[in-house]
């Protein structure tokens, strides 16, 4: 695991997302009304809409092209739509948003991260 | 009868339509907060009953009609004890007994028994092969007759007598239908459609005895004859009684609960004894009993609301259509049509294509509709009568059709849909075609828009082809399928209605999301896409000056402040007013599209400038460019304002009549900036040459000699629509203030999302010349509210974020210690 500090809490806006730019293409993280923090690869699974650009609504976001909803823990497409996009470990520690993505190199997905990858197509 | 758990139980009396349908309700709103017991008589998992007649008529098996079998109830956890009749219910200790003794405790109980087929006592009405017309059983015992038998009575000319009918001469029977009455369907159709009905049932080989009442019903063990009170006979080896049913009450009045014709039940489906509710046939609420089912499943979901303890939303009775299941025969009926002095009758027939439709008006509204013949039309104005949408104004083409209603060109969506191929695509979002709907339609049994979106996908997306998919279900179903309740939820995180949202607002002084939310008992924590835009918007139109905008409610073209494209780029377009620019403007133009290197450079159907394919990240600096040269937003992105199209008018044209331009600039100088249902458009033509195409407008101006025209409710979109004409003015602060009056009724009265011309056919243009010609004090006080909201809604959004307001939404994080980045896209 290879943490990278991101940016404070404060810079995520509530029910809002921030995009991550890593070398290995957008990452968005999202902040929860209740402060908990997610990060996903930054493309819907069904045409690669930017999700972070979608509205956050309780562990969910709705991607801005066509309204699929995304799971924020899994990436997965939920209700009757299906795919899902590459979900990252992130934590916040002291009001510090902590972020590893490093699977997103396609290393395997690591066990001991906080937020499950669930994917069953990552990537 | 302990249970291993403490959940508290459920115990469903009656598996039929209602009662599993609430059940199915309450499992999608809390899955697992009951143990959940059924009980009923008859002997197999439950099944569409309505389509017993299809059964009969061998258009379908027993197999295809099953809704849930045992397995969906053992997945579920529901104990199921078929064939088992609840003969006793003890309120004192909260338990049921059934008539093998079996017995289960509840603490909560819901009754859906449905109703008896009325049986006539007459003499020989307990003979062998008298039958009635209700279940599976009956069902087998007429196709058993029909297999060893010629002759069949059935009595009862109504909608289940006709339909049994003709699926017994299906069979190959010869069927004669004994009525009452002179006409037939005398609850659901004139006289005339009811006569046309029986000449091609009559041309199909079926006979009639009209106005004969049964007197016996003759034979030893096994029928074999009916006689009629005039004492002529006529020969039967099957009756068929389908002369009515009774809400099946006798448990409940046993239990001491209190019936009238029905088990009694308030607004929320409870009876007397408030842990017992009642759904379905067997109940009577505000005085009225229904027999079919799209009451039942409205009635089931608030049911299912108050078992899961939402405690919101209310029943509050049904209006219900009909038609008849008989395949080759197309028949619809809605509403009273009795009619007296206070009513009038629109009536068109065409004999020779038989066709009949009747409708009865009561003050400018439908009341009832039969159609024969061409029922094409009957939900659109199932529709209009539910929503009681005044039809004056579409009075002189009404009987014609939704097709022939300032529609041009497309047609309505019914025989839209109908005419597509089944390759044709429905849901351009999902790739979901005709066949495929269809076939899931009748393979999964699906009744709702809910269903086909869970199994499809079809309208699961942007939402554009609900009305198609709404179609599809309505064709695919025919007679099951009586379209959604009139009043629909804002989406699922409530069970309010837009209208009711909007009413709490001002009413109870709702001034954020959150007291909203609390009022009104929102499901999710923070709502969903659906229902917030919405919240903003009416938060936001209620309370211009103390309302907090929320940004992450918005979707991102209003966040971000330019459209999305479809590789996540914006377009930018500065507001040009009235569509009139400069050289100096042009040249500020240009170099900005060159210094962001701005791919395409487009005009707008609207006369405006779209600079495509910008990336976000870019966008502060460009705004702050384009503001040095003059410019502001053009609002492209939003349900606002847009544009004001004009032609030269006057200044240069030999037509003109007036000072066209000029009007349009004072028009979007007075309106931009102001948010709206959804998006507003405006043109100003210079005479009636319409160069400016002011009639497909939100509000068009058409300039003439002697003043101005106004015209709304127009829409180049994707439903193309002729403006209404309004009133005729005289002066340019009229033309003003009728529009600024008109865009403040649009934005408290309609729905988000809604636009004019939607919104004008749903509440009538009477209405809104009421409130705006007539009225010239409301019209003074809608124009004052609207400016009032202008002082704070001028507001450039460009500018304040090329000052650094917002800045997070635009740039993107890059990790302290991260490698540099490749790629540029933000
Ligand atoms: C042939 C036919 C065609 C129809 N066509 C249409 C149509 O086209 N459109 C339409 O909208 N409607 C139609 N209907 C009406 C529709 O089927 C009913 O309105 C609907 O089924 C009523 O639902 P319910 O749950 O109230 O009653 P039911 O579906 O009748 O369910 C009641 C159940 O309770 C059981 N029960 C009763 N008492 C007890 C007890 N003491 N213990 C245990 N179980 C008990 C019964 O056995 C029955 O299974 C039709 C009905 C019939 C019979
Ligand atoms: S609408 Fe009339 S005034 Fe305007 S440009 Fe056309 S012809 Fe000229
Ligand atoms: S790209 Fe996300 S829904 Fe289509």
């Amino acid at each position: 695991m290879s943490w990278l500090a991101i940016c404070p809490l404060e810079d995520i806006p509530p029910l809002g997302a921030r995009v991550v730019a890593s070398p290995n293409g957008d990452i968005a993280v999202f902040r929860a009304a209740d402060d908990r923090v997610f990060a996903l690869r930054d493309q819907c699974p069904h045409k690669g809409g930017p999700l972070s650009q979608g509205i956050v609504h309780g562990e969910r976001v709705t991607c801005p092209l066509h309204n699929w909803v995304i799971d924020l823990q899994s990436g997965e497409a939920t209700g009757a739509d299906s795919g899902c996009t590459h979900a990252f470990p992130i934590r916040v520690t002291d009001g510090q948003v902590w972020l590893d993505f490093s699977g997103a190199t396609g290393d395997a997905a690591d066990d001991t991260a906080e937020v499950p990858v669930a994917c069953r197509e990552a990537g | 009868m302990d249970t291993a758990n403490d959940k508290p139980r459920l115990v469903l009396i009656g598996n039929g339509m209602a009662g599993m349908r609430t059940v199915e309700e309450l499992l999608k709103l809390t899955p697992d907060m009951y143990d959940i017991t059924v009980f009923g008589a008859e002997p197999w998992g439950n099944y569409n009953r309505i389509m017993l007649s299809p059964v009969l008529a061998s258009e379908k098996t027993v197999d295809e009609i099953m809704l849930n079998d045992d397995a969906w109830y053992a997945e579920r956890g529901i104990t199921l004890h078929k064939g088992r009749r609840i003969e006793r219910i003890d309120r004192v200790n909260r338990r049921v007994i059934a008539e093998d003794g079996t017995e289960a405790p509840y603490d909560r109980l819901l009754l859906a028994t449905g109703s008896d087929p009325v049986m006539i006592p007459v003499p020989g009405h307990e003979l062998e092969g008298v039958v009635a017309f209700r279940d599976i059983h009956d069902v087998d015992a007429m196709l058993a007759a029909s297999r060893a038998h010629q002759h069949a009575v059935v009595i009862g000319g109504g909608l289940l007598g006709l339909e049994a009918a003709n699926g017994l001469m299906r069979q190959g029977m010869e069927v004669t239908v004994v009525h009452l009455m002179d006409h037939l369907m005398e609850r659901q159709l004139d006289a005339e459609a009811a006569g046309m009905l029986r000449g091609s049932l009559e041309e199909r080989g079926m006979r009639f005895r009209m106005a004969h009442q049964t007197e016996a019903i003759l034979g030893e063990d096994r029928v074999t004859g009916v006689r009629f009170t005039d004492g002529s006979e006529v020969e039967a080896d099957l009756v068929v009684m389908a002369v009515g049913i009774r809400p099946n009450t006798a448990l409940a009045e046993s239990a001491g609960l209190h019936c009238e014709r029905g088990v009694v039940v308030n607004d929320t489906m409870q009876t007397y004894d408030p842990s017992i509710y009642a759904v379905g046939e067997c109940v009577q609420h505000r005085g009225a009993t229904y027999g079919l089912v799209a009451p039942l499943w409205e009635q089931a979901k608030v049911c299912a609301n108050h078992l899961a303890e939402y405690g919101i939303g209310r029943y509050e009775g049904s209006m219900t259509s009909t038609k008849l299941k008989v395949t080759g025969i197309d028949l619809f009926s809605a509403g009273d049509f009795t009619g007296d002095e206070t009513t009038e009758d629109l009536v068109f027939k065409d004999a020779a294509r038989g066709v009949y439709k009747r409708l009865v008006l009561k003050d400018n509204r439908i009341q009832g509709a039969v159609l024969y013949g061409d029922t094409l039309d009957g939900s659109w104005y199932f529709q209009l009568m539910r929503d009681g949408t005044p039809v004056a104004d579409i009075r002189e083409n009404l009987l014609f059709g939704q097709a022939h209603i300032g529609d041009s060109g497309h047609g309505d969506e019914a025989s839209r849909v109908a005419a597509m191929p089944d390759n044709a695509e429905i849901c351009g979002c999902n790739g979901v075609c005709k066949g495929e709907i269809v076939q899931a339609i009748s393979e999964h049994k699906l009744f709702t828009l809910e269903d086909v979106r869970a199994h499809t996908k079809a309208s699961n997306s942007c939402g554009s082809c609900t009305g198609l998919v709404e179609s599809l279900l309505a064709t695919t179903l025919g007679g099951d399928y009586s379209d959604a309740p009139a009043k629909k939820p804002v989406c699922a995180c409530t069970d309010h209605s837009h209208d009711e949202v909007r009413a709490a607002i001002t009413r109870d002084g709702l001034k954020t999301m959150d007291a909203v939310f609390e009022a009104l008992d929102w499901k999710t924590p923070n709502g969903c896409h659906v229902c917030r835009p919405a919240l903003n918007y009416y938060l936001l139109a209620a309370w211009p000056k103390d309302y907090q905008d929320d940004a992450q409610s918005r979707f991102i073209n209003e966040r971000a402040h330019g459209n999305i494209q479809k590789d996540g780029t914006y377009s930018v377009v500065p507001r040009i007013w009235g569509g009139v620019t400069t050289p100096a403007e042009l040249r500020a133009i240009a170099e900005v599209a060159e210094r962001y290197q701005v791919p395409t450079v487009k005009f707008t159907g609207g006369q405006r400038i779209d600079l495509l394919g910008v990336k976000k990240a870019d966008l502060p600096a460009m705004w702050r460019d384009l503001g040095d040269a003059g410019f502001v937003s053009g609002h492209a992105y939003g349900k606002a304002l847009r544009t004001v199209k004009t032609c030269v008018g006057s200044e240069w044209c030999r037509f003109g009549t007036q000072d066209s331009t000029g009007l349009g600039i004072q028009l979007e100088r007075m309106s931009w900036g102001s948010w709206t249902p959804h998006k507003f458009k405006m043109a100003v033509s210079g005479c009636p040459r319409n160069c400016a195409e002011a009639t497909i407008k939100d509000l068009g101006v058409v300039c003439v000699d002697s003043g101005y025209e106004l015209h709304v409710g127009g829409n180049g979109g994707v439903k193309v629509r002729a403006t209404d004409f309004l009133c005729k003015v005289e002066t340019e602060a009229e033309v003003l203030e009728y529009a600024g009056a008109f865009m403040q009724f649009y934005r408290e009265d309609a729905r988000y999302l809604e636009r004019t011309a939607p919104w004008i056919e749903r509440v009538g243009l009477t209405r809104v010349k009421e409130r705006l010609v007539d009225d010239a004090e409301n019209r003074a006080a809608l124009y004052a509210r609207f400016l009032e909201s202008q002082e704070v809604a001028q507001v450039d959004p460009w500018a304040e974020r090329a000052a650094g307001h917002a800045a997070h939404e635009f740039i993107p994080i890059t990790p302290v210690d991260a490698p540099p980045r490749q790629g540029v896209s933000a």
